[in-house]
């Protein structure tokens, strides 16, 4: 049987008025933030199915936005961010769209500006959050574990010389996942971690050759 | 302490009569060990939930903010106005529980700041029936936590037979589930013990049983908020019969089991689809027509 908590039962404190589509889009908001791993000066949401229908009253996209400039979700400037200081110096927009094959909460980040990204994620319910897809490679992030994620080129022992850099910190990996576009091209590999990881390990794996992008996606608070 | 696997409140019931524990005794220890904290740090957390919850009810009690939608908002306003000048027929402490759980509910939907108990549409029935009876009877913040450790408990294990979602197994699973917690926490607060509590918890369960999720223009509004300020009087109706020593004659895991079934066999169309039921209605069409164009 699953370990379960109290505290999956009598939090979080969150701005309401829902758990899935204004804390989750706050919990999604945050994850692909830190995906991106900068300041993101241009976002595009891409509001799917229900987040799309009913986002408005739900503060979906408010949520959204909040978590891209990196607030809680108990923060009580969710509810005015739109005329908040803080988004002053971010370029967003909304766009909405019906697509039955996609989960009825989704959204689509697409952060441009330096380094443009997709970011795909999903709200599953009582404010968990899956991120799917990233620029296309599939992905499983849940914002429970630290995670390190890598975009290389596909040749034998890559894994093997991320997972020693972890190793040599005996650190233990929790789950493994990875990707490719095709044989020999661009591949991408996401290694959630018990634990935290110094930045000289990421520095180090930033290193290895043929490795062109990586990530050190923190944990989100509960 | 070998806690493992508490996951019926059978389980839960024999451990507490085999240490001679209360509920929340158990239920801390448990978490304590499971999730690796100290039992202080889930007793810290607990009170950061109450505190949150009061002051929920303290903004929520001051405000008529309508909601975005502009449905919701300014219940709990015209319920305190009639009580200045005319009081309740059931008396003071019924009064609190009702205008307490609207003023939490209409907090949610107006984006205020809230605590998910079990989820953010049910999220005025656990805090109303704690803080309300606690003031009333001058009951210690300690005892407060005490209590609210045990709705989380009872949540827990209800929520490993039915998940705790609206599009899952309706509105039992949510609103219902919260009165099951608030009737148990209240029973608890006011001396019954863990047996009592877990009859309160089955009375309670076994007249929510089939609540539809059928939520006007797909927003946590209607019917959602005057739900709240109901469960609250579901749960102290169970407290009041379990503490009188009245047993539910089906036990409690089984009523979860029926819940799970019920959920199951509940037409999608009630459960957060907005597909039928108030949502389909003549007027909720006009409203969503008026809202969404």
């Amino acid at each position: 049987m699953k370990q379960t908590s109290i505290f999956d039962i009598i939090s979080p404190i969150m701005i309401g008025p829902s758990s899935s589509h204004t804390a989750g889009a706050v919990r999604l908001g945050l994850l692909a933030k830190n995906i991106y791993g900068a300041e993101p000066k241009k976002v595009t949401f891409k509001l799917f199915n229900s987040y799309a229908q009913t986002g408005k009253g739900h503060g979906t996209e408010k949520g959204l936005l909040a978590g891209v400039l990196g607030l809680s979700v108990s923060d009580r400037r969710i509810k005015n961010i739109f005329d908040d200081e803080i988004s002053k110096n971010i370029d967003y927009k909304f766009e909405y769209y019906e697509d039955f094959k996609k989960h009825p909460n989704a959204v689509d980040f697409v952060f441009e500006n330096g380094r443009t990204m997709d970011i795909y994620g999903e709200s599953v319910g009582a404010g968990e959050v899956v991120v799917r897809t990233i620029d296309g490679f599939s992905v499983k992030l849940t914002g429970k574990f630290n995670t390190l994620m890598i975009v290389y080129d596909d040749i034998p022992g890559m894994i093997s010389k991320v997972s020693s850099l972890i190793q040599a910190k005996n650190i233990n990996i929790a789950s493994l996942h990875c990707d490719r576009y095709a044989k020999g091209e661009e591949a991408s590999m996401c290694i959630c971690i018990d634990g935290d990881l110094d930045s000289d390990v990421i520095n180090a794996v930033k290193t290895i050759d043929r490795v062109h992008f990586v990530s050190y996606i923190k944990k989100l608070e509960d | 302490m070998e806690t493992k696997g508490i996951n019926t409140f059978e389980q839960l019931l024999e451990v507490c009569t085999a240490r001679g524990k209360r509920i929340w005794q158990i239920a801390q220890a448990y978490e304590s060990e499971w999730c690796e904290v100290p039992v202080n740090l889930v007793r810290k957390c607990a009170t950061e939930s109450l505190c949150a919850m009061k002051e929920a009810i303290n903004t929520g009690l001051k405000s008529t903010e309508l909601s975005m939608s502009g449905m919701c908002g300014n219940d709990c306003d015209k319920l305190q106005k009639r009580f200045a000048v005319r009081p309740a027929v059931f008396g003071k402490t019924f009064e609190k529980i009702l205008t307490y759980a609207l003023a939490t509910s209409e907090e949610n939907i107006r984006m205020g700041k809230i605590v998910a108990c079990p989820t953010a549409g049910s999220c005025g029935i656990v805090p109303a029936v704690i803080i309300a009876v606690s003031e009333d009877f001058n009951i210690s913040e300690e005892r407060q936590v005490n209590a609210l450790i045990t709705a989380g408990e009872i949540g827990r294990i209800i929520s490993a037979k039915v998940s705790l979602a609206g599009a899952v197994a309706g509105c039992q699973a949510e609103c219902g589930a919260a009165a099951a917690m608030a009737a148990g926490a209240v029973t608890q607060l006011l001396g019954g013990p863990p047996k009592q509590v877990l009859n309160a918890v089955a009375l309670a369960l076994k007249n929510i049983l089939g609540l539809t999720c059928d939520p006007v223009c797909g927003l946590v509004e209607v019917p959602c908020v005057k739900r709240n300020p109901f469960m609250a009087v579901i749960a102290m109706t169970a407290s009041e019969l379990a503490m009188s020593g009245v047993e539910s004659k089906i036990p409690v895991d089984e009523v979860v089991d029926a819940m799970d079934q019920t959920g199951q066999l509940m037409s999608p169309a009630l459960k957060e689809s907005s597909l039928g039921g108030l949502a389909r209605t003549k007027t909720a069409l006009e409203l969503q027509k008026r809202l969404f164009t």
